[in-house]
């Protein structure tokens, strides 16, 4: 390594400077002060954990997404967290056990192996909402409602959702009699709309069930794609009209009257462990979902839905949020004024950012960034504002 | 705004025909001009002319709505960050290994020179095989001859360039054909303008 490369932090690692620092920690405050409005309970789940409880399969895109060291005390191997939502299902089934719903929600850097967008963040800052003990679309409705506020609250007003429901095409891929591998290559094939592959694949199965996949893909657009996808489906499974009951109610919900639902019945996304109704949000700017969330199922045997996204990401998308100017004032370096040092406790006390100057500083008042400072006139330290 | 990515050469050139048919024209040769970007007949669509190994990165991350590529640049691209949903059937070819003519089995680990680094790690996986592998960037011909690597694997269309150097093909890895990628927040967000493409594009190659 080369010495003038020292200070360079790793690849997709980031640290956060003065000014942006401080709009993301009043962000941070009022994110967790809505979801504390809605009855949200905040959880710190710690930054590292045994593998075992942090990882819903071994080998999946969590496991690698997860960075692994050896625990001296045990010898067992530990992972630092890179989705805090297995973390906040563990608390919610092993410490909270409560009957009731649960509402938790958290705030917190994962870290993961690769990057997920290009020469994008390995470290997000995660934030999220999860509701756990409840098994009705009322759960989804609420979780979708509070990732919109979320979204709302950070200053992004125009976004598109996309809903989808994974357990049609899941329970379709089950029925068929394709090999294990088969089925993996056809979902495969399903989370991209290769339809040349999909059908290649099909060509094995048997009629209606082949035609009800290979018309899956083509099921996206607006809400009359699910009136559509009823006449597809008509000889499906009572599952799969279970999850267009679903989609139907979640897109009747006057919560969501205002906002513009896409659906895609052949999506899937994010990590393996999701179940049921599934959604993201995107924005023009972006080519890739800021928010997503779902119902899942992590191995704890209770309903859970949530969502998550990265502040960080949030933050990048907006125009101007540094354009906030600081308000400081400046005191001399006079120490032994006991008159002084009364008047700056007095100002910080209503709530003024007060910096003391240090005897023989470089620098005056406004190279320190202050926009008045305190002077000694005939009544008294007074706040004197600079000439503009 | 669709902002189309294509590569210049094959792709470029067997493209063309099938948006002419969904309306789509450019008002510049790509080849004369020096331009990067470049109108089209319609005032809402732009060609965005870039390396073909690129093209599933922009359109990926969104740099560009739509993308042409080859089969065999999207299995290196790898991953689900795509929509592929029509197969324009162009710029066809093979994925293949090649090798010296009438080459001997070789009884030890097998060095293979190829551009397509994951398409041969994964080929030899699933055979079974453990390989080492060299990344060049091109000629890849040259490799086997100089000692470099025992087999390569790379694209074949006539087979010209293998007979030329001593080469012949050995394996077929995959049949390649040019791909119409989408980015998927602009297939959401611009759906309706994306699926008549899809439709006009797919009207096109039938």
């Amino acid at each position: 390594m080369n010495s003038k490369e020292r200070w360079l932090l790793p690849a997709g690692i980031n640290e956060i400077l003065p000014n942006e620092a401080n709009y993301l920690e009043k962000l941070r405050r009022r994110l967790l002060d809505l979801y504390a409005s809605w009855g949200y309970e905040l959880v710190i789940p710690p930054m590292v954990e045994y593998l075992e409880s942090l990882l819903v399969t071994r080998g999946d895109a969590l496991d690698l997404q997860t960075f692994k060291l050896i625990d001296q005390l045990t010898g067992r191997l530990m992972g630092v967290r890179a989705d805090m939502t297995p973390q906040v299902a563990r608390i919610d089934a092993h410490h909270l056990k409560r009957q009731v719903p649960t509402r938790l929600c958290y705030l917190g850097t994962v870290l993961h192996t690769r990057p997920n967008n290009f020469a994008g963040s390995r470290s997000p800052l995660q934030v999220g909402a999860e509701l756990y003990g409840y098994q009705g679309i009322a759960a989804d409705v609420e979780i979708l409602s509070l990732m919109l506020e979320t979204l709302r609250e950070v200053g992004i007003e125009e976004f598109q959702v996309d809903i989808g429901h994974v357990s049609i095409y899941q329970n379709l891929i089950e029925q068929t009699k394709l090999n294990p591998q088969e089925k993996e290559d056809l979902f495969d094939a399903m989370k991209r709309k290769a339809v040349t592959e999909i059908n290649e694949l099909l060509s094995n199965v048997s009629a209606p069930l082949r035609q009800m996949l290979s018309e899956l893909v083509q099921l996206n657009g607006d809400r009359n794609i699910l009136q559509e996808a009823r006449q597809v489906f008509s000889a499906a499974t009572p599952e799969i009209h279970t999850a267009l009951d679903d989609l139907e109610a979640l897109s009747l919900s006057p919560q969501f009257r205002e906002v513009s639902l896409h659906f895609d019945l052949a999506e899937a996304r994010g990590y393996h462990y999701h179940t049921g109704i599934v959604f993201a949000a995107y924005v023009s700017k972006h080519g890739q979902a800021i928010a997503k969330g779902g119902r899942y199922d992590v191995g704890y045997n209770r309903p859970a839905t949530g969502f998550s996204t990265n502040l960080l990401t949030l933050l990048s998308l907006l125009e101007n949020p540094l354009s906030e100017t600081t308000s400081a004032i400046f005191a001399p370096a006079q120490q032994d004024d006991a008159t002084l040092t009364a008047k700056v406790q007095e100002l910080r006390q209503a709530g003024e950012i007060v910096i003391s100057g240090l005897a023989n500083q470089t620098g005056d008042a406004q190279a320190m960034g202050c926009d008045r400072e305190l002077r000694l006139m005939a009544n008294g330290w007074e706040v004197v504002s600079f000439e503009k | 705004m669709l902002k189309i990515a294509l590569s210049k050469g094959r792709i470029f050139k067997e493209t063309l025909p099938l948006l002419a048919q969904a309306g789509i024209e450019p008002l510049e040769n790509p080849e004369t001009s020096r331009k990067l970007i470049l109108k089209t007949k319609h005032d809402d669509v732009e060609l965005v002319i870039i390396r073909a190994t690129d093209v599933p990165t922009y359109v990926e991350y969104g740099a560009a709505d739509v993308g042409v590529a080859g089969k065999d640049v999207l299995l290196e691209h790898g991953g689900e960050g795509l929509y592929e949903p029509v197969d324009l059937k162009i710029a066809t070819c093979r994925l293949m290994v090649a090798g010296p003519v009438n080459a001997p089995p070789l009884h030890r680990r097998l060095r293979i020179a190829t551009k397509f680094v994951n398409i041969a790690r994964r080929y030899y996986a699933e055979k079974g095989e453990q390989v080492e592998i060299i990344k060049l960037y091109g000629s890849m011909e040259l490799a086997p001859l100089v000692g470099l690597a025992d087999r390569i694997v790379d694209v074949v269309d006539t087979g010209k360039t293998l007979k030329a150097n001593g080469l012949e093909p050995l394996e077929h890895i995959a049949d390649i054909s040019s791909r119409l990628i989408i980015n998927k927040a602009a297939m959401k967000i611009k759906h309706a303008q994306l699926k008549k493409l899809i439709q006009q594009l797919q009207q096109a190659v039938n």
